[in-house]
């Protein structure tokens, strides 16, 4: 070998004043110094919290936690919760997101921007949306008795099926878009070739288009599971007593009696259970799936005993569902598109995502209370908003904190995104992994954390604690979409202006920014968007004067029920929809 | 002074050598063409040249200046992409304005130049367009037009029209021509396509594994090919195995494997006893129905590909492979006959021997 010897090297570090090595350090550093300082660290010191008492190691807090048979019911329970949850909405997701896939780009356009009002109106606005519309006197109640299906106002609230119905709306959009990514990529020609070479609809779906999709399937489940373990919102508001999750615990404790130890452990346990859901997953399926970044990699495919079940439950479902559609008359073909019941279906679907919410707005108008339906016509809660001191510094301080979150995200998050998809490295996927690190874990546990840091380096109650740690939460997804807008983007025309006498620089003003700006500028809203719906970081480090608005309406929500919440809400999820045809806008005019 | 030349230019990824230490100057107003199978190290040197991969050995010079280590956009140098690579959120007219303003030219003089280039590529009307709304041979245009704008030194062209369809892609070799005459600049193309490379080229520099296999016009590559490869590369060819009996003079006798001895082109001096292919371009090979001296084959097939009638013949004591003979397709009472014997006639000047042991 070695055809060339190693001749005549120039010598180095004459033209390059940094070496590609320390320029891509220093594109990383302030993001894993980021994570490293407010993730990384104050959940180390949450471990070894938990085995503390007094001064000493203690295995205290622990034998509390499991030998106390009240903490392992809800542990039990948040599991039950989330699994009952994570069928659900993995169910119900799965016909959009295959509508979706199959839509003419149009249509699909339409239908997405449903999905992505639900998914990014906040978690708090839709929980309470569902408090009004399960109330004694609200939407559902009433209509009962106007059916004649019952006499009196049924109890439909505080109990199990009401958080899960909850959960299962409030993840539904989660679940829907990562099934959807997986899907998009699946080639259409696949199930044809299928039916060419005999295989009936049914079949081929089950066979063919399914298996290519279980990915997603799975990634949704997961993504779906994780986020909903540490949920304490729906479960608050809508569970009765019994219906605690064990981030509920976790608040309970610091809030009311400023147990660290205890929390720390109660934390401890969530993140195991979360780590453990993730090594099996990663057994399972492999972790790959998820990122996005799974090639055909050729996996051992052996013919085990649960891939010949599998086969055979695919091919029976085939069968059986082939069945079915031969019971009704066959439809000629005329129009290339998505089967009427399963559009049916989903509009149905996508119906009662959006409904609650805007169900909503009509009572913040009305002059009877919460009760529908709604009677006469006041302005009067959204006066008394803007003449609330306390609402109005709430508003000032989320958006500020919003602002500023964001551009903080863009300006550490976009360096990062340039290095996954440009740089040449090694060890990228293990930064990716580190990137999504916020992503995995439970938002409590990370408050919890910075709770605990803050109290010492006094950052509790500042705009700077808050932008710091919405910050670290909004990062990997500032991350994820420049990258995703890195890819489409052609390199090649960054050679082309060098080739023609740009500077990098130059290069990076006149060509690159101006192309992925609107790309950029979406980042930038979903930043934002974090920032502004989040409510567990705020639950702790936030408050009194220095509450952000959804700290200020949790905390009204948990005292009382008011149309006045009601105004509140809708001015939230009317800025949210405005943001969302903003970057709608901003992509549509990029194509 | 050549306007482009490299010394002893070398890339290496990892264990793979891309480019061995090449040689390389190309003179002003020249168009040269980087040819070869993919891998074979043609992209990797034109990137070199360009600044776009970083050289591991030797030396860039450009109008005698050492360049190899200047970044892209302080090289004199032009590039055409593969998909053009036209800026999408700019115009026509800015596209084309962009190197100049890069310059710093000023902004009537700019106008003026932009005018012209389009002039010239033939598209005055779509300054105000934007990419997207152009076909894909007006693209094409443009990226010509932006490239050589500036009148380069060295325009570098990275198989420009692999994207074309055949129609469009003869027009366009045509047109690179005639703008490649009109403003003299010297061109470095970078193409796997031979006939567009014998069409277009002043000089071939044909690659393979990371060196260069033959570099001369294309009459040179094509007629008197220096390796088997270059032989095989560059159109059909008949390799017929024998053993040189005698040669001087850039002539010599082989005999063939039936024993058979033909007179033969030698392009460089062999010794005698010397393993050879003949190579012999099937248009060049005649059947012959009457009795006399040389190799005969029979035939077993033929078809019309259009212009031409080819022929398959079997001669297992010639050549493994079955031989090719071509002619003008005709309407003719005496077409061979798959199954007869024929005898094999060429002008010794289009038998060419070649030593039959490959260097790489």
């Amino acid at each position: 070998m070695a055809a060339i010897p190693a001749t005549a090297r120039p010598p180095a570090a004459t033209r390059r004043p940094m070496s590609r090595r320390s320029k891509q350090l220093l594109m990383a550093a302030p993001m894993v110094l980021l994570l490293v300082t407010f993730l990384v660290y104050p959940s180390a010191q949450l471990f070894l919290l938990s085995f503390q008492r007094g001064d000493g190691f203690s295995l205290e807090n622990y034998q509390r936690l499991l030998g106390t048979p009240v903490y392992l019911t809800v542990m039990m329970l948040t599991l039950k919760i989330s699994v009952v949850t994570t069928i659900f909405a993995v169910i119900a997701g799965y016909p959009v997101a295959y509508l979706i896939s199959i839509l003419p780009r149009a249509t699909k356009g339409r239908i997405l921007f449903w999905i992505l009002l639900s998914f990014w109106t906040s978690f708090l606005v839709r929980a309470f949306a569902w408090i009004i519309l399960l109330g004694r006197n609200g939407v559902v109640n009433q209509l009962l008795q106007t059916l004649g299906i019952t006499d009196a106002p049924v109890a439909l609230m505080y109990n199990f099926p009401a958080v899960v119905i909850g959960m299962v709306h409030a993840l539904l959009p989660l679940a829907v878009l990562t099934m959807l990514s997986v899907m998009e990529n699946i080639d259409r020609n696949l199930t044809r070739a299928a039916s060419t070479l005999g295989a009936k609809p049914g079949m081929a779906f089950w066979k063919v288009y399914f298996p290519l999709s279980f990915p997603g399937v799975t990634s949704g489940a997961l993504m779906v599971f994780v986020t909903a373990i540490g949920f304490f919102i729906f479960p608050a508001l809508l569970g009765g007593r019994r219906e605690t999750m064990i981030t509920q615990i976790i608040i309970e404790q610091i809030i009311q009696t400023m147990n660290w130890g205890f929390a720390a452990a109660v934390a401890v346990l969530l993140l195991v259970v979360v780590l453990l859901v993730f090594v099996i997953y990663d057994r399972a399926v492999g972790l790959s799936t998820v990122t996005g970044e799974a090639r055909a990699t050729a996996r051992r495919r052996g013919k085990g005993i649960f891939s010949q079940v599998g086969d055979a439950i695919l091919t029976g479902l085939g069968h059986g569902s082939d069945a079915i559609i031969g019971l009704f008359p066959r439809r000629r073909q005329a129009r290339e598109g998505a089967p009427r019941p399963l559009t049916a279906f989903v509009v149905a679907l996508l119906a009662v995502m959006t409904l609650p919410v805007l169900l909503m707005i009509p009572l913040s108008f009305a002059d009877s209370g919460l009760n529908w339906p709604p009677q006469g016509f006041t302005l009067r809660w959204y006066e008394q908003i803007f003449n609330s001191p306390i609402w109005m510094s709430a508003l000032t301080r989320s958006l500020v904190v919003g602002l500023c979150t964001a551009t903080l995200a863009l300006l550490i998050g976009t360096p990062v995104a340039f290095l996954m998809v440009r740089g040449r490295m090694r060890g990228k996927t293990a930064l990716l992994a580190f990137t999504l690190m916020p992503v995995v874990m439970p938002n409590m546990i990370l408050s919890v954390g910075l709770f605990y840091l803050y109290a010492r380096i006094g950052l509790v109650g500042t705009n700077l604690g808050l932008i710091i740690g919405h910050t670290v939460i909004a990062v990997p997804y500032v991350v994820l979409t420049v990258m995703s807008v890195l890819r489409n983007y052609d390199s090649r025309l960054d050679l082309a202006a060098q080739s023609l006498g740009a500077t990098p620089w130059v290069t990076l003003r006149l060509v690159t920014l101006p192309i992925i700006g609107a790309g950029m500028i979406s980042a930038f809203l979903f930043a934002f968007t974090i920032s502004f719906d989040e409510l567990t970081i705020a639950l702790f480090t936030s408050g009194g004067v220095s509450a952000t608005l959804p700290k200020q309406l949790w905390d009204e929500v948990s005292l009382s029920i008011s149309p006045l919440l009601a105004a509140v809400s809708t001015c939230l999820f009317l800025f949210v929809t405005v943001l969302i045809v903003l970057a709608g806008l901003l992509n549509r005019r990029q194509k | 002074m050549s306007t482009l030349e490299t010394q002893g230019l070398g890339k290496v990824y990892g264990d793979f050598v891309a480019l061995a230490p090449t040689d390389l100057k190309v003179e002003k107003a020249e168009f040269l063409t980087l040819l070869g199978p993919s891998g074979s190290g043609k992209t990797t040197l034109l990137s070199l040249i360009a600044g776009l991969a970083e050289a591991d050995s030797g030396r860039i010079l450009m109008n005698g200046r050492d360049v190899t280590h200047a970044a892209p956009y302080q090289r004199d140098i032009g590039m055409m992409f593969q998909n053009y690579a036209l800026f999408p959120h700019m115009t026509v007219a800015e596209n084309i304005a962009f190197p100049l303003k890069m310059r710093r030219t000023p902004a009537a003089d700019a106008r003026r130049l932009v005018q012209e280039a389009l002039d010239m590529v033939r598209l005055p009307h779509i300054a105000d367009r934007y990419p997207k709304e152009l076909s894909g041979g007006q693209q094409q245009r443009v990226a010509l037009a932006r490239c050589t704008i500036y009148r380069p030194s060295v325009i570098l062209m990275d198989e420009p029209l692999g994207a074309l369809d055949k129609k469009l892609r003869d027009q366009m070799q045509f047109e690179i021509l005639r703008i490649h005459k009109e403003i003299g600049g010297t061109i470095v193309y970078v193409t796997h396509d031979q006939e567009e490379a014998m069409t277009m080229s002043d000089r071939i520099c044909l690659m393979n594994g990371g060196r260069i296999a033959q570099l001369g016009s294309p009459a040179d590559l094509y007629f008197r090919p220096q390796s088997l490869f270059v032989a095989d590369f560059l159109g059909e060819a008949n390799l017929l195995a024998g053993r040189l009996v005698s040669g001087a003079g850039g002539e010599g006798v082989v005999r063939l494997g039936d024993d058979s001895e033909i007179r033969v082109t030698l392009p460089a001096p062999l010794a005698a006893g010397a393993a050879v292919r003949v190579m012999l371009r099937p248009q060049n090979l005649r059947l012959e129905e009457t009795p006399g001296e040389g190799p005969t084959a029979t035939l077993r097939a033929s078809s019309v590909t259009g212009a031409s009638t080819k022929f398959f013949l079997e001669a297992p004591a010639l050549a493994s492979d079955p031989l090719i003979a071509t002619r003008a397709t005709a309407m003719s009472a005496h077409a061979p006959e798959p199954g007869r014997d024929y005898r094999l006639s060429f002008d010794p000047r289009d038998a060419v021997a070649i030593p039959a042991e490959e260097a790489a």
